[in-house]
This record gives C-alpha cells, sequence and structure tokens, in this order.
C-alpha cells in the first residue's frame, strides 16, 4: 500500500496486516519506554482543515512513539476560504519532503487529489462525509480484542448514516471481515441507495435491534433538526437512543466519540460493561502506529537511502530504543 | 430568420467557391441521402451534382471520397463568459470552438458578470460578435433583472435591440407568479423562454445525482424529482397561458415522462439533451474528478438510456452541449468545491457518433438532424444542404482515429470530460453561412499541398 485513502479499495489481507502490526505496538505500549526508533530522521505533516481532537492528537503520537518528526498545520474552514488553494498548500509542504500526509478535510476526495499532488504517503483521517479508514480500522481492531473473530457476527449502526464518514467506512470494513451489516436509523438520515451501495441491510425502526451482536451508535448533531431531518431531538432520542432497556446483555456498544450524552446514548450504557468506547480510544493509537508503518517501512514500499527500515521478517517485533530520544 | 443574419464576423465578408466532389451527403429534415459533389458558389448550396459531374471552375476541390457531409450543427446553448469571466471564455474563443465542432451557429446565454439584461448588453455583445465571431452566435438576454428571479427584464425592449430569447439559465425561475408574468409578456415581446428546471430546495447544495453512488460518497446529492417537478409545473403554466418554453439540459428518466406527457397535451413545449448526459452516467463521479461535475448532474444508466430513447422518438428535439467553460483552478479542487459545468462544442458530435452511432444505438440520420433542431425553437431556420439555401454544412471523416484534446482547444478552457477519449470520426471542415469558419489543421495542410 502506498496511501490510505478509504477501506474502499482494501482487501482483508490489507486489514489482517495492519491489526497485527498493531498488536505488536500494543506489546511495546506495555514496555517502560514506549518509543521505537523505525522512523528516526523523518518527517510527517499533519493537516487539519477540521476541528479534531482525537484523531490529530493520536496520530501525533503514533507518529511520535515511531521516532517521526511531526509538522502539525491546522487550518479552519475550506482551502477557498483560505485564499490558498489545497494544491498549493500541498506543494508548500510537500517541499520539506515528508515521507507522509496525515491529511484531514472538510470535502470528499480531497485526500486522494492530495496522493496525485505528492511524492508522500497520504493518509486520510477523514475527507467529509466520504471516509475515515482509520476510525474504521480501529474499530475493526477493537472489537476483534474483545469478541474474535468478526465472520458472521451481526454489526447494527445506528443513527445519522447520512452525514456519516464513519458509518461508510465502518460498513465496508466491518464487512470484509465477514460481519453482516445493518443501518438503522430515521428514512431522512439513511441515504437513498445505500443498501444497493453497500451492500446491507436497511431498518428504519430498532425493532430488531436484538439480533445484533454489536451496536455501533453514530453522533447525532443536534443541528440536524433545523433541516427537517428530524423533528426534534426528543423524538430521535425516543426512536433511536441505544440506552439500557434497547441493549441486551450479550450486545456489545460502540460509538466513534464525541458521545452526545443522553441523545444516541443514555449515560448509563455508554459507562457500562458492555461499552467498548473507551477501548476505542486507546486502540487508536497502536492502530494509527501500525498505519503509518504499513505505509513507511511495511517492505512493499521501497525507501531511497535512510536509516533502512526493518524487514518484514523482523516483525511483529518492534524493539524499544535505548535512550530516550 | 436565418442562422447567418445573427452576428458574426464573416457576415459581409466575401464567399470564396467550393466543390466537395463525391460525398455522402446525408440531410435527413430535406430527404438528402445520396452520394454527391456539392457546389457552394456565392456561399450558397448552388448544385448536389452526380459524383465526378459537377463544374470545378474557378472553385477550390476538396476530395470528399469517403466522406460525410452533413448540415452543420447548431447550438442552443452555450456560455460565452463574456462579460465578465473572460479568462474562461469569450466570443472570439468559444465561437472559434463552436466552428471546430461542426456548429454553424451558437446562442449565448445570459448569466454572465453582470448578467445581460439590458438593451444596451445586448448590443454590446452584438457587435462583438460581429467583429469578432467565428460564426453567427445569437445572444439571449435574462428573463428576470439582474437574474434575480422577482422582476421581470425589459423583455419587449431586449427584443428590439436583438436578444433572440430569454433564459436565466445557471438558475431556475424559481417563482411560479413571476415565471407566469413572464410567460404571458411572452404574447408581447415574442422569443422563446428556455428554461433551467430545478427546485433549489430539493436540490440544496446538492453536487451529484442522487442515488447508491452519492450514498456510497457521503456526498449531498440532487435528486431527480428536483428537475421533473418543475418541468411538470413550468409545462402547466406555458398550457393555462398559452405560450411556449424550451426545457434545458434534460437529466432524468423522471424529466422525460413529463415532456412527453406535456408534449401529448399539445403544450408548446421542446426540450434539448447533452452529449454528457446520452453518454456518462454518476460512475464516473466514483473518480472524484472534478470534470465530472456539473448541474444537472451525470444520472444513473436508466436515465441515460431514457434520454437516448427520448432523443430516437424526439420526445427530446436537439441535442446541445451547455458549453460551460471554466478556469482550471476552480475544476483542481475538491469536488463538492469545484465549479459546475464542462465544455462540449468541440467534442459533441464525435462523441454521439462514437458513442451511440457506432454501437448502433442511434441511426446516424437521427443525430444529424437532432445536432441542428436546437435552431428552431427560437424561431431560426435549420441549416439544410438543399440547393438555394445558405451553405452551411461540415466535411466529416468517418474513419478518422484521434484523442479528444490531444492537440488543445480552441476553447480558452480545457474542462472537458471527454479529453483524452479515443474516438473514430472527425470533422475535417466547417462552413457556416457560406464561409470557410474551420479547416482541421492536418487537414488543411493536406489541402494546401
Amino acid at each position: 500500500m502506498k496511501h490510505l485513502l478509504g477501506i474502499e479499495g482494501m482487501d482483508r489481507a490489507d486489514i489482517e496486516r495492519i491489526l497485527e502490526r498493531a498488536e505488536s505496538f500494543a506489546e511495546v505500549g506495555r514496555r517502560d519506554i514506549k518509543k521505537v526508533p523505525t522512523l528516526r530522521g523523518r518527517t510527517i505533516v499533519s493537516l487539519f482543515y477540521e476541528a479534531s481532537t482525537r484523531t490529530s492528537s493520536s496520530f501525533e503520537l503514533a507518529a511520535k512513539r515511531l521516532s517521526a518528526d511531526v509538522v502539525s498545520v491546522k487550518a479552519s474552514g475550506s482551502s477557498v476560504d483560505k485564499g490558498e488553494s489545497l494544491k498549493d498548500t500541498i506543494a508548500t509542504l510537500s517541499a520539506y519532503g515528508p515521507e507522509a500526509i496525515i491529511i484531514r478535510a472538510p470535502h470528499a476526495g480531497a485526500a486522494g487529489l492530495v496522493a496525485k499532488w505528492t511524492d508522500a504517503a497520504v493518509i486520510n483521517a477523514g475527507d467529509g462525509k466520504h471516509e475515515h479508514p482509520t476510525q474504521a480500522l480501529l474499530d475493526v481492531y477493537t472489537l476483534r480484542q474483545r469478541a474474535g473473530d468478526l465472520e458472521g457476527k451481526s454489526i447494527w449502526i445506528v443513527g445519522d448514516v447520512l452525514h456519516s464518514r464513519v458509518a461508510r467506512s465502518c460498513a465496508l470494513a466491518f464487512a470484509l471481515m465477514g460481519a453482516k451489516i445493518t443501518l438503522a436509523g430515521p428514512p431522512t438520515l439513511i441515504p437513498r441507495g445505500v443498501a444497493e451501495a453497500l451492500d446491507v441491510e436497511v431498518a428504519y425502526d430498532l425493532d430488531r435491534l436484538s439480533d445484533a451482536d454489536v451496536v455501533y451508535a453514530l453522533r447525532m448533531q443536534r443541528e440536524r433538526m433545523h433541516d427537517s431531518f428530524v423533528p426534534s431531538i426528543r423524538e430521535y432520542a425516543a426512536r433511536f437512543q441505544i440506552d439500557s432497556r434497547r441493549l441486551g446483555p450479550r450486545q456489545l456498544l460502540m460509538h466513534p466519540g464525541p458521545v452526545n450524552r443522553g441523545v444516541e446514548l443514555s449515560a448509563e450504557v455508554i459507562d457500562g460493561p458492555n461499552s467498548l468506547i473507551t477501548a476505542q480510544v486507546e486502540s487508536g493509537l497502536v492502530v494509527r502506529m501500525a498505519i503509518i508503518y504499513e505505509l513507511l517501512a511495511g517492505g512493499e514500499r521501497p525507501r531511497s537511502g535512510g536509516s533502512g527500515a526493518p524487514d518484514d521478517e523482523e516483525l511483529p517485533a518492534p524493539t524499544p530504543i535505548g535512550e530516550p530520544a | 430568420m436565418r442562422i447567418a443574419e445573427l452576428d458574426w464576423r464573416g457576415r459581409d465578408e466575401a464567399r470564396e467557391d467550393l466543390v466537395i466532389t463525391r460525398a455522402s451527403v446525408l440531410d435527413p429534415r430535406a430527404g438528402i441521402d445520396a452520394t454527391h459533389d456539392v457546389v457552394i458558389r456565392g456561399g450558397e448550396i448552388a448544385e448536389l451534382g452526380e459524383p465526378g459531374g459537377a463544374s470545378v471552375e474557378g472553385a477550390e476541390v476538396i476530395d470528399g471520397e469517403g466522406m460525410h457531409v452533413f448540415p452543420a450543427f447548431f447550438d442552443p446553448h452555450v456560455h460565452l463568459r463574456t462579460p465578465g469571466q473572460e479568462n474562461a471564455e469569450d466570443v472570439e474563443t468559444g465561437s472559434r470552438a463552436a466552428a471546430a465542432g461542426g456548429y454553424c451557429g451558437i446562442l449565448a446565454m445570459a448569466n454572465t458578470e453582470p448578467p445581460v439584461d439590458s438593451a444596451a448588453d445586448i448590443s454590446a455583445l452584438r457587435e462583438r460578435a460581429a467583429s469578432e465571431a467565428s460564426v453567427p452566435v445569437g445572444f439571449l438576454a435574462c428573463v428576470t433583472r439582474a437574474m434575480a428571479g422577482e422582476e421581470l427584464s425589459e423583455m419587449a425592449e431586449l427584443r428590439a435591440a436583438g436578444a433572440v430569447g430569454f433564459s436565466d439559465d445557471g438558475l431556475p425561475v424559481r417563482s411560479a407568479r413571476v415565471l407566469r408574468r413572464a410567460l404571458q409578456y411572452q404574447r408581447l415581446a415574442g422569443g422563446n423562454i428556455a428554461l433551467h428546471e430545478e427546485d433549489p430546495g430539493l436540490s440544496g447544495s446538492g453536487v451529484m445525482h442522487e442515488g447508491p453512488v452519492s450514498a456510497m460518497l457521503g456526498m449531498e446529492a440532487i435528486p431527480s424529482v428536483s428537475e421533473s417537478t418543475m418541468i411538470a409545473r413550468d409545462a402547466a403554466l406555458a398550457a393555462y397561458e398559452a405560450a411556449r418554453i424550451h426545457v434545458q439540459h434534460l437529466s432524468a428518466r423522471e424529466s422525460v415522462e413529463v415532456m412527453a406527457a406535456a408534449k401529448e397535451r399539445g403544450v408548446a413545449i421542446t426540450c434539448e439533451a447533452t452529449p454528457h448526459h446520452l453518454v456518462l452516467t454518476d460512475e464516473e463521479v466514483r473518480s472524484l474528478d472534478a470534470r465530472y461535475k456539473m448541474n444537472p448532474p451525470l444520472r444513473s444508466e436508466g436515465d441515460r438510456q431514457a434520454l437516448i430513447d427520448a432523443l430516437r422518438a424526439g420526445t427530446i428535439d436537439c441535442v446541445a452541449t451547455d458549453h460551460a467553460p471554466h478556469p482550471l483552478e476552480t475544476k483542481e479542487v475538491p469536488f463538492e468545491e469545484a465549479a459546475m459545468g464542462v465544455t462540449g462544442l468541440e467534442t459533441a458530435f464525435a462523441v454521439l457518433h462514437n458513442e451511440l452511432v457506432l454501437p448502433g444505438v442511434l441511426d446516424l440520420s437521427t443525430l444529424v438532424e437532432r445536432m441542428s433542431a436546437g435552431a428552431e425553437p427560437f424561431d431560426l431556420e435549420p441549416p439544410t444542404l438543399a440547393p438555394g439555401g445558405d451553405a452551411n454544412l461540415v466535411l466529416f471523416d468517418p474513419r478518422a482515429d484521434w484523442e479528444a484534446g490531444a492537440d488543445g482547444w480552441e476553447s480558452r478552457s480545457e474542462n472537458s470530460c471527454f479529453a483524452g477519449r479515443s474516438l473514430t470520426g472527425r470533422i475535417l471542415m466547417t462552413i457556416a453561412g457560406g464561409a470557410v469558419a474551420y479547416r482541421q489543421r492536418e487537414f488543411a495542410i493536406g489541402a494546401a499541398s
């Protein structure tokens, strides 16, 4: 893999490889010195055109754990609003010779465009409402840690599917791992044609939610009621909130965060024993380390010069470095 | 009115005599389909002679063996971007692109910056065309003042100044009340009203067709009913006011159904479809390449098939390009941010010939007829090859292989969704109003030697 632009275009083997590597990094994370020297002297640019706490911080920390130098650029609004075009911004940042560019942008396909304009490996950290592949990969990782093989598991993704890049990437990734996907939500927030596009089931109520092994709730933005997507947050919560009444004792609960307490999830399930929400955040770091590693040192991508990335055979066993870097 | 009476720089120029020998001459409207020597003298079709038998004295002779001669095309929907966006196109470059595409006349839309809504604007554009245009150019004026959709433009004065018709293209006439007034006023002002049909509430800030592809890409989408419901509304208004309207760039199956029903009821309504809607679908948008962004958007395969059937049946009257030039920087951005529109003049016939005629989907004669039928809704006589008329014709080599855009474009912009496509069949020469408006470069060099 040269870039990670979306789950679309990946196969199961790609995902397995990244998850295995993430497990080896989880091992490193339990040691006293959590850093590996793999990317020492290499530069990674993190370019965020949208506000983000967990994604940007976990990417930054992941890159630092791999000993890379990280340049973080935060820009608000669209590239056009800023005056400088995305193309020019990428040309500018590419002049630093980064090995990877991590980009979040408010528009679909932004990461794909960046990949055309730079020699660096490009990681899509969310492009509009299109894809958020690293979130999906960390979700698969988290779920496998807890539930094992996903083959044949029933996963319900519940809520505002229309505006969710997480829903799209997760549906694709879970399906690649053999799970059966149901998208559930108010008909106004389920995109027309999505059953055909993603080969999933669609439900407009939660009557059959008990079939699910995993319930993946999506963030419901309060602004949605202004566009008549839902009559009120109260009615949405009454029909679609995941609470202890709807969530069975054997069902696992996931959410990409940040959670609107009392809207898509009730407080008791967020903190309940079936919740993987905290585990998802923890997984973010090792999975993003694995993704960066896969693209920059994964062996399929010949590197010129540099410190010499370890071969695939040396893994999974990244060695911690001896002194603090 | 004859197309050649529109404004262009060739109107008062001397005409050279020309004979195209042994060409396969096809003019479905005039019932001509045979091999002839085409004799052009004094800017008119003087004779369709026996192959090899025409007198060539004093004329340039072009060997038409194996070539087609068709009536030249007419495009009722072109954006020349002047005034205001001359970095994208102007009268000179846009009309040159038209000539290269085989057109003997085009109509320019009024959604310029500022919009064309005064007699002075029309006069200035006509003067410009008279000195710069390679082919006859007619100008539409806005239906509403400043294209704001609220008050009527001075339609009668605009007509007197030479506006061929009216359109707020780029935007729908949102208010049914305002459109109704315009249709009533048409009895005084005359001139057809060309309508961009779209319900702004349904389209929202959509950027592509609503369907499985938009569901996959997560982009806000424009449903087919955004178009078809407005056509239904406006057909009802036109019927009620006994007015006539021309519906622009049909894209959806539902719209075809509404058009067929309106025509069946006898409403004075015509419509057009573009080459890109007849050839491409929203599957192209999966690439997220902004060259595939336009409004109305590329729709589904089912919609495309409905458009082809309707073009064949005559429910769709004509092909129009909606040639919409944009500078590169407005397309080299994420899809959702990119400008809407594609160029089309230089590829329209070649693409439709390659994609619909060669595979046997559409008869050559049907395509040739529909390529110039866009003149009639705007009260212009469609081009004909019948002797005695203005020479408006194209010379087409059906076997020439070429790549669209490989030799550059005549248009100032290159936002073609067919750039790079390998095509069989190429326009070698366009004669508009009796004057040679275009010769393909290699063909011209060959002819000179």
